[in-house]
């Protein structure tokens, strides 16, 4: 399949592992040359979540017009790009099927190499579309998903040093969003209503034992939910704008904390902030506050390049390529897939 | 005229070249290879042993379902990414009209079937030779199968490697009515999916992009969602 050097550094990269279709193009690991993604969230908002098949479904309706507007917007050619990536896993299988395919039918027809990336090295690498990652380094990544530490030694080099053991940072942000009422996906609201004024409802931090990296935010939302409903028999209205302010505080200090232990025990020299939460207004503020004083470079993409993107997933692929990494025509989705170093 | 055919509704797979109405290669098969690891590698072999490149293609023939809803996706999407990069018409084939096409020689009703899991099928009648749709392609319950099968009053020949999943039942209620196509006609094949796809018109290049499965059957979590709301409106 195809030369196996870069000509222009052009790698096409596809993304679909969840609820968005998104293609991008991507020069030399760190330039974005277009950036397209159609969201499906519209369609899942009235089931409350994300429902597989329908995902599935919209994946393969958009997949060539993404694709397209990806390239049409770069203004090139198939004949320009040098590779074809896409995300290999985790995700929803049916949904990642969707991308993988269309990356082997187009690096097939085009004479194109092709790279299956990790969705998480994917979020942890649009980092490097805004300034170029410095070694070693840390990256929280906290999306709908994950919760995860990863120290990184060297470009393609994860250990992942803590990690949640229930719920991810998004989930529980989704869950308590819904015990409030608030239309999915919750975060960004909850977001929203814990800038209010007022004050803050107080709930329990989960620090785990003493040395762990790991989190735990079931505990937390358990404690929200058993909130209102003591509120509820007792007959009062809850404000929600305490409950979000008082849960995005306890979920805020934790993250902070296990993050700034970790940045000085590894010593490293950059902490970067990765997945849709990373687009936390919150987080983002005592994340800098707290690396600032420290005088660590802290870094954390634009929101656009927080949540699910394919401009990432190109980003992820340029090292990989550079590595000699190459995937083949059986590539077949991982929804469990382990985000492993490939160096 | 190079066409390419691709079949991946259901557990089996093929895919085919057919060039100014012959037969040039096809690969059939039916074992438990995901069509995700399986399907794009056929296709590079298919056109290997054809001598021809991607970029020989004419036009491309696709089963567009119904079928395992992933199987279906899996070939839609290889089939659209290829027929949008090459820019050449894509046809979409009903998985059920293919698989009756392997009787067509067979003058007198053909129903074709997949399991759909819970005795449900996907599942139509068409008329042998002419394979013109008598019941058009939909999902049923067995027993509705059954019945309205009954109510047709004619030998029926049955074809699909699921048949043989229901052929007890099917036995049951049709009694001598009921035939069983030879085993060596049971599996769909890329190149009925051509043949039948030769028969309409081709589509413009343009339209590729709106090209959708058909699944013939909604998304269980829609389903509920429409039922609950129908419920609040009683309310
Ligand atoms: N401002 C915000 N504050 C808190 N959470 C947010 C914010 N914006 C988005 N989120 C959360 O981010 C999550 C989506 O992030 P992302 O798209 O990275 O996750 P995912 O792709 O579904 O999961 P994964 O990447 O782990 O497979 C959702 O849970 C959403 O509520
Ligand atoms: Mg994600």
């Amino acid at each position: 399949m195809g030369e196996f050097i870069m000509n222009n550094g052009l790698i096409l990269a596809i993304e679909s592992s969840c609820d968005e279709t998104a293609a991008a193009i991507i020069r030399n690991g760190h330039e974005i040359v277009s950036n397209v993604v159609a969201s499906q969230i519209e369609s899942h908002k009235r089931f409350g979540g994300v429902v597989p098949e329908i995902a599935s479904r919209h994946h393969v309706e958009q997949i060539t017009m993404v694709i397209e507007e990806a390239l049409a917007q770069a203004n090139l050619k198939p004949v320009d790009l040098d590779a074809v990536a896409v995300t290999e896993g985790p995700g929803l299988v049916g949904a990642l099927l969707i991308g993988i395919n269309a990356a082997k039918a187009f690096a097939f027809a085009n004479n194109l190499p092709i790279v299956g990336v990790h969705h998480i090295a994917g979020h942890i690498y649009a980092n490097a579309l805004v300034q170029p990652m410095e070694f070693p380094l840390l990256a929280l990544v906290v999306s709908g998903g994950h919760t995860e530490l990863v120290y990184m030694k060297e470009h393609g080099s994860f250990e992942v040093i803590g990690e949640t053991r229930d719920d991810a940072a998004g989930e529980a942000y989704d869950k308590v969003a819904r015990v409030l009422n608030l239309p999915y996906p919750g975060g960004p609201h909850i977001d929203r209503l814990a800038h209010e004024e007022g004050e803050a409802v107080p709930f329990p931090r989960v620090w785990l034992e003493e040395d762990s990296y790991d989190f735990s935010f079931s505990g937390l939302k358990s404690a929200v939910i058993n909130y209102k409903h003591n509120m509820d028999q007792r007959g009062e209205a809850i404000s929600p704008a305490a409950v979000a302010k008082g849960f995005q505080e306890s979920v805020i200090e934790v993250l902070t904390a296990k993050t700034l232990r970790a940045a000085r025990e590894y010593q490293v020299k950059q902490v970067i902030a990765a997945g849709g939460v990373a687009a936390n207004k919150g987080l983002r503020i005592s994340l800098e506050t707290v690396f600032e004083e420290e005088g660590i470079p802290f870094f954390v993409p634009p929101l656009k390049l927080c949540t699910d993107n394919a401009a990432m997933i190109g980003a992820a692929a340029m090292p990989m390529f550079e590595a000699g990494i190459r995937g083949n025509l059986m590539m077949n989705g991982r929804p469990g897939m382990e985000l492993k170093s490939w160096v | 005229m190079i066409w390419l055919g691709i079949e991946t509704a259901n557990t089996p797979l093929s895919v085919a070249i057919v060039r100014d109405g012959k037969v040039v290669a096809e690969l059939v098969q039916n074992i438990k290879l995901t069509h995700s690891a399986g399907a794009m590698p056929a296709i590079e072999e298919v056109l290997a042993r054809a001598g021809l490149k991607a970029g020989d293609l004419d036009v491309i023939a696709v089963s567009e379902g119904p079928g395992s809803y992933t199987g279906v996706r899996i070939g839609v999407t290889l089939a659209k990414t290829l027929a949008w990069t090459l820019q050449i018409p894509l046809v979409g084939v009903s998985s059920l009209k293919a698989l009756a096409a392997n009787a067509t020689l067979y003058n007198g009703l053909i129903c074709p079937i997949f399991d759909a899991r819970r005795d449900n099928v996907y599942t139509a009648v068409y008329q042998g030779v002419t394979l013109e749709a008598l019941v058009e392609d939909h999902h049923a319950h067995i027993a509705d199968l059954l019945e309205r099968l009954r109510a047709l009053d004619a030998p029926i020949l049955f074809v699909g490697t699921d048949v043989g999943l229901f052929w007890d039942n099917i036995v049951e209620e049709l009694g001598d009515n009921a035939f069983r196509a030879p085993f060596s006609l049971d599996l769909p094949r890329a190149t009925e999916v051509i043949r039948v796809g030769t028969k309409v018109e081709l589509p413009s290049v343009e339209a590729t992009h709106h090209f959708v499965p058909q699944y013939k059957r909604i998304a269980e979590a829609e389903a509920n969602w429409l039922k609950e709301q129908k419920e609040k409106e009683h309310e």
